[in-house]
């Protein structure tokens, strides 16, 4: 059978040049980063490489990147360290975060935390889109608000966020601005610059690096506390010996990722303004997410009377590897938070499918699974009460 | 975090024995709630006190429409009062265990069994 994975928005393989990058740095250039002699100034270079590589991928400059172990510990590193910061500066109704309610569980969680902390946290709502409104983001702003965090690109509808505006708005109030941007990276242009970007998450295996390892781009003058505290590594920013493989790994997922981003993002946006003209003709079938303010990776769809687990089971038994924001396949069994704050009732939540494309899916895959799941969202509604 | 199912669940998932209605059932049994994921109707003919036939009709996860197809293999050709007897832990026992998450939120069919054979009587009563 053949095997077909859409599930590119979760991981992504270790692209092959990416892997012979990292291969020598477990055996024979093991050194330790922090070391003064031969082998230590070899992992050195290397990684002094690899921030150069990352930063290129959002035009910073490499003494702004800081290594971490991946999207969520940059996620935690950026709320909280500026959380941390700002804790003294005590105004009489606390100190006040800004974020929005369709954030990735790293964001959130890390929000939630703090407000156990008395910290202030304000969750805007997005419209049926999953857009914020500049506006909300405006009018939620005050006093004692020092950071804003907006995640750049929706990780299960894909909707991009209008980050040029939030970052003026920003700049305009002098508030920190951070940006999960793990699912953007490689796939939309970021400079942060121009975006008045002050912090950004990378996450490495999202883009045909290794697992393990993400990034942390904090704008020169911004000084987060650290997480972990140990030797002082990273400007003493994030203490933890160096892992050198994987930080080498995601220097050359950047660089290729930058090098090949045109190529990429017109190849996956064929194949998914194809996928979704095919699925939408089934009878009750929905886009969810923005129509064009959308990921060139993401097609995220929802079906009448059927329960997304069935669906994705039914999909891996085709050979085709998907994901959906069903409560029955979370651990929690609630429904996807995303799905619900863009106003749907949670039974409409159930029958949703989420499929991700990468460099390496084909349109012969497109239209396998064109044909296949028609059919499967037909069986599945026959046993269906719910399906008249 | 996936959840792993027994091969048995996947078997019936796969290919649900007695999937369907019986447009002029004796006993109708549902149960559940779309909110929550899950909704099952179990359909049943009584003849001299017997489950002559009984199929179902189920909305959710792979668990649900294991636990239905399941629960039809069980009753089939069983009394009233043998079908009464058939617990969910037994649905859960010839279908090799389920997931433990998956245990109370999808684990119904015996529950819409019960319902059906509730409104079976109740029919037979009002009839009587």
């Amino acid at each position: 059978m053949k095997k077909i994975y859409m599930d590119y928005a979760a991981t992504t393989p270790v692209d092959e040049e990416v892997l012979k990058e990292m291969l020598p740095y477990f055996k024979e250039k093991y050194g330790n980063a922090s070391s003064l002699h031969s082998f230590g100034r070899e992992a050195f270079d290397a990684i002094e490489k690899a921030r150069e590589q990352v930063a290129k991928i959002i035009n910073s400059t490499p003494d702004e990147i800081i290594f971490t172990s991946g999207g969520t510990e940059s996620d935690n590193l950026a709320i909280k360290g500026i959380a941390y910061k700002n804790k003294d500066k005590r105004k009489k109704e606390g100190p006040h975060i800004i974020t929005c309610s369709i954030e990735h569980p790293a964001v959130l969680e890390t929000c939630k935390h703090l407000e156990k902390q008395g910290f202030d946290v304000e969750f805007i709502s997005v419209d049926k889109y999953g857009l914020v409104d500049p506006g909300d983001l405006e009018k939620a702003i005050s006093k004692n608000t020092f950071l804003v965090t907006i995640m750049f690109a929706n990780n299960e509808i894909g909707t991009i966020q209008p980050i040029e505006e939030i970052g003026k708005i920003a700049e305009q109030h002098d508030i920190l601005f951070h940006t999960d941007a793990v699912q953007a990276v490689g796939k939309e242009h970021i400079d942060v610059n121009k975006l008045n970007i002050d912090l950004l998450s990378i996450s490495s295996h999202k883009i045909y690096g290794p697992k393990g390892v993400g990034a942390l781009f904090v704008r020169k003058g911004v000084k987060p506390e650290p997480v972990l505290h140990g030797g002082g590594h990273e400007k003493g920013l994030r203490s933890s010996t160096y892992n050198t493989p994987g930080i080498v790994g995601l220097g050359k997922a950047c660089e290729l990722g930058l090098k090949r981003m045109e190529k990429d993002r017109e190849h996956m946006k064929k194949l998914r303004d194809t996928l979704i003209k095919n699925i939408l003709t089934i009878e009750e079938s929905y886009l969810n997410g923005h129509k064009t303010k959308r990921l060139v990776n993401n097609a995220h769809f929802r079906f009448t009377a059927i329960e997304g687990e069935s669906l994705n089971l039914m999909l891996d038994d085709k050979g085709i590897a998907a994901s959906t924001g069903s409560a029955c396949s979370s651990t929690k069994l609630q429904p996807s938070h995303v799905l619900l704050g863009i106003g749907l009732k949670p039974e409409e939540t159930h029958g949703s499918l989420r499929l991700t494309l990468g460099r390496y899916n084909t349109m012969d895959e497109i239209e396998y699974v064109s044909e296949v799941l028609p059919d499967i969202v037909k069986n599945l509604r026959n046993m269906s009460p719910l399906w008249h | 975090m996936a959840v792993v199912y027994s091969k048995k669940v996947l078997e019936h998932f796969r290919n649900p024995h007695n999937m369907g209605e019986i447009k002029d059932a004796d006993g109708i049994g549902a149960v559940g709630n779309p909110v929550c994921g899950d909704l099952m109707e179990i359909y049943i003919k009584v003849k001299d006190n017997k489950i002559e036939d009984i199929k179902f009709k189920t909305f959710g996860c792979a668990a649900a429409i294991a636990t239905s197809s399941m629960i039809t293999d069980l009753a089939k050709g069983k009394t009233i009062d043998e079908a009464l007897k058939i617990t969910r832990d037994s649905v859960a026992k010839n279908l090799d265990g389920l997931p433990p998450i998956k245990m109370h939120c999808s684990n119904l069919a015996a529950d819409a069994l019960h319902e059906a054979i509730k409104d079976y009587k109740k029919k037979q009563n009002i009839e009587s």
